[in-house]
């Protein structure tokens, strides 16, 4: 079999050709976000194990604005992050009698009323 | 056939390995009616302005798989694209995205052809070999309805050039055939999924896959080659937690 010359295209840049693939990249790389989020919850549990000063001042950062910002820019990935990851649920369960789309309603509205959840009681226990 | 009052451009690929080094871009005037397809676009190219574009097409109507090209970087089967839906703007026709160009909009499938689809073993691998005397592989409505949408795959490619996982890796064995190798998994008459499991669990099987979703998006035949690959995922896992629990790991 002779060898045809052909011309490979380089993948460079390829998520930037088409919105579908920025989405894609964008809720992937928000994941590193809550992990960042997930390490300052944990300092705050050490600083509160180590005693009231210590607790006092990882406060003092918690309540900068700039933290305030970073946490609101968190959120927004955040919602997004679950509305993306609802939206593939359907890809990854097994076949089911169940309209994807039910599916994908059923998930974003059982994560927003266990959010809604977990927070009146968080309101409730610091009241 | 009503006569063409518009004119659209169309801005093709082209590359000639005789004498390129790297692809180049021609643009072509094409009067159009309404119920002109992108294919047909190209085949007036061809038989009226510039004989020697290249491209692939047979029956015209969805099935054969042949004629998938990037239309405005998007996978389509040209044949059921139509030119009505660029104007008045131009389109741009370039050969489906991750496959090594031949010539012009012609892609070079050898990979998919003579690797990927054979190593899933799209085949009935029968549960319990018979003889024609004993009858046929029975089956119920039911248990072909768990299979039937992943057979209508018309292996056109359209979801490897939308798999950029395919792109920056060849070696991932892509939606189409692990969507086929979910078909023959899923059917009651078959007993292959063990043999078809090595390849399914590995790097290049459905682990290979980042559920970019796009496969599902483009595909023209409603196979959703996504699904087939991430509920193997899930199969996958419990194949591996399960060998701890089998005497010698589960090999026999």
């Amino acid at each position: 079999m002779t060898t045809v010359k052909t011309y490979v295209r380089p993948m460079a840049g390829w998520w930037r050709k088409n919105p579908f693939f920025v989405w894609y990249m964008i809720r992937e790389a928000s994941a590193p976000l809550f992990y960042l989020y997930a390490l300052w919850l944990l300092a705050g549990i050490v600083a509160l194990a180590r005693g009231p000063a210590a607790y006092a001042s990882w406060w003092a950062i918690a309540k900068h604005p700039l933290m305030i910002v970073a946490n609101l820019i968190v959120l927004v990935f955040a919602v997004y992050h679950t509305w993306s990851w609802f939206s593939v649920l359907p890809k990854t369960t097994p076949d089911l009698d169940v309209a994807p789309g039910t599916l994908v309603t059923g998930g974003i509205v059982a994560a927003a009323v266990a959010c809604a959840a977990v927070l009146a009681f968080a309101l409730g226990a610091t009241r | 056939m009503a006569e063409p009052t518009k004119t659209i451009e169309i801005e093709c690929l082209r590359f000639d390995p005789q004498t390129d080094t790297a692809p180049r871009y021609q643009t072509y005037k094409v009067p159009f009616t309404d119920d002109m397809s992108v294919l047909q676009g190209l085949q007036y190219i061809k038989d009226e302005l510039d004989g020697s574009l290249t491209f692939r097409w047979s029956c015209r109507m969805a099935i054969c798989g042949s004629c998938g090209s990037m239309i405005d970087g998007v996978p389509h089967l040209s044949c059921e694209t139509f030119l009505r839906t660029y104007y008045p703007g131009k389109l741009r026709v370039e050969p489906l995205n991750h496959f090594p160009i031949l010539r012009d909009l012609a892609i070079d499938q050898t990979d998919f052809v003579q690797k990927k689809l054979p190593s899933v073993k799209p085949y009935l691998i029968p549960r319990e070999q018979k003889t024609p005397a004993q009858g046929e592989y029975l089956q119920t409505p039911a248990e072909m309805h768990k299979y039937y949408h992943y057979s209508e795959c018309i292996n056109c490619l359209l979801c490897y050039a939308a798999c950029p996982q395919y792109g920056l890796d060849p070696k991932f064995t892509g939606p189409a055939a692990i969507a086929l190798m979910h078909r023959y998994n899923s059917d009651s008459r078959d007993g292959g999924r063990a043999e078809r499991a090595e390849l399914a669990n590995s790097d290049e099987g459905v682990w290979g896959c980042t559920l970019v979703g796009y496969c599902s998006e483009v595909c023209p035949k409603g196979v959703d080659p996504a699904h087939a690959v991430n509920q193997n995922k899930m199969a996958s896992a419990v194949d591996y937690f399960l060998r701890f629990l089998r005497p010698y790991g589960g090999r026999r």
